[in-house]
């Protein structure tokens, strides 16, 4: 039986589809606000959707409403968006191994690695039966469609919410809280958890809510590397 | 104020260099063909739960436990899906439970006006 590229794709989706359910109810609600945002700063769909489409990278985004909304300085745009986006440097490195030897789809892959979709591909493995390279593509497409179709909702409904959403963005603190007891309950894992919490809750606490990522990223640094010779075994 | 249509595409595309430029530096530093130092090997390993971590929290980050509802919503939510989730052990129904709980929580019980 002949079994194209394509049937194989369709196959991984299906398979995928069930794992993006939490960040397609996160980025919708997510991606609505942001374009409802937009919208009523003055800028409609065209705009929001582009941002959403070429530089997706959620709370940044949110951050950038206020550098559209000010002057134009699009090398502050730059710098706080590699300040923001660094925590992708980490995601990074985890997926080396994991996008090896993926050829073409890999720069997609690379371009679309946001916080829930690397929360996914660190955390399940593709099923039996079901190609890494196209079950790892579903992920990262699908959360990239939910995010950008969301942003052209929000912008296109503007203040027309047929429902109250308040508290359904939840579900991506859910998806993390239980990607994080998934990845803890294996073996000695649940040192490496409480170091991630440990040092995030003391960068939050010293540092504040709106500069906490980056202290939290040293200090998970400095901490992994002393603690190299005890944490590798 | 709005920026008029070049600035904007300007601001899209610095926006965007920032955050690819953190998501492509390590593959670009780390390019297939060489074996990545020891030290990027093991912190690739290691890195996962670590982040999760580290994302949790970050999703609280603008709780504030002096002010009402002093983050109650969230521990809560939060308490209800690592028992439901250690019980079911059922990834799906314990974000499904864990949000509908928080949905209920701020519209219904910690109606902050």
């Amino acid at each position: 039986m002949g079994d194209s590229n394509q049937n194989r794709f369709l196959r991984a989706l299906s398979a995928a589809f069930r794992h993006t359910l939490p960040v397609l109810a996160g980025f919708l609600v997510l991606g609505i606000a942001y374009g409802m945002l937009m919208l009523d700063k003055g800028y409609g769909p065209q705009w929001s959707v582009l941002m959403s489409a070429v530089a997706f990278c959620g709370s940044m985004q949110f951050v950038a409403i206020t550098l559209l909304t000010t002057a134009f300085q699009p090398l502050e745009a730059l710098i706080l968006s590699l300040l923001v986006n660094a925590r992708h440097l980490f995601y990074g490195l985890s997926m080396l191994g994991k996008y090896k030897g993926f050829g073409k789809i890999k720069g997609f892959l690379i371009y679309t690695l946001c916080d829930e979709t690397f929360s996914i591909v660190s955390s399940v493995d593709p099923p039996e039966g079901i190609e890494p390279k196209y079950f790892y593509l579903s992920i990262s497409l699908l959360d990239y469609l939910y995010w950008v179709f969301g942003t052209l909702i929000g912008g296109l409904l503007g203040g027309l919410m047929p429902f109250d959403m308040k508290g359904l963005d939840f579900a991506l603190t859910a998806l993390f809280v239980v990607l994080f007891i998934e990845q803890v309950k294996n073996g000695k894992n649940w040192i490496l958890g409480l170091i991630g919490i440990a040092c995030a809750l003391l960068s939050r606490l010293v540092f504040g809510a709106e500069n906490m990522v980056l202290p939290a990223l040293a200090i998970i640094l400095i901490t992994l590397i002393a603690g190299r010779k005890k944490l590798c075994n | 104020m709005q920026l008029a249509p070049v600035q904007i595409i300007l601001t899209v595309l610095a926006v965007a260099l920032g955050a690819m430029a953190t998501r492509f530096t390590p593959f670009v530093l780390f390019p297939e063909g060489k074996q990545p130092p020891q030290i990027v090997t093991y912190l690739g390993s290691v890195l996962p739960p670590v982040m999760m971590g580290l994302l949790v929290v970050y999703c609280l980050k603008d709780i504030s436990i002096q002010v009402n509802p002093h983050g109650l919503p969230e521990l809560i939510s939060i308490a209800f899906i690592v028992f439901i989730h250690l019980w079911r052990k059922n990834v799906l129904l314990s974000i499904g439970c864990g949000t509908a709980l928080h949905m209920f929580l701020v519209q219904a019980v910690f109606v902050v006006s």
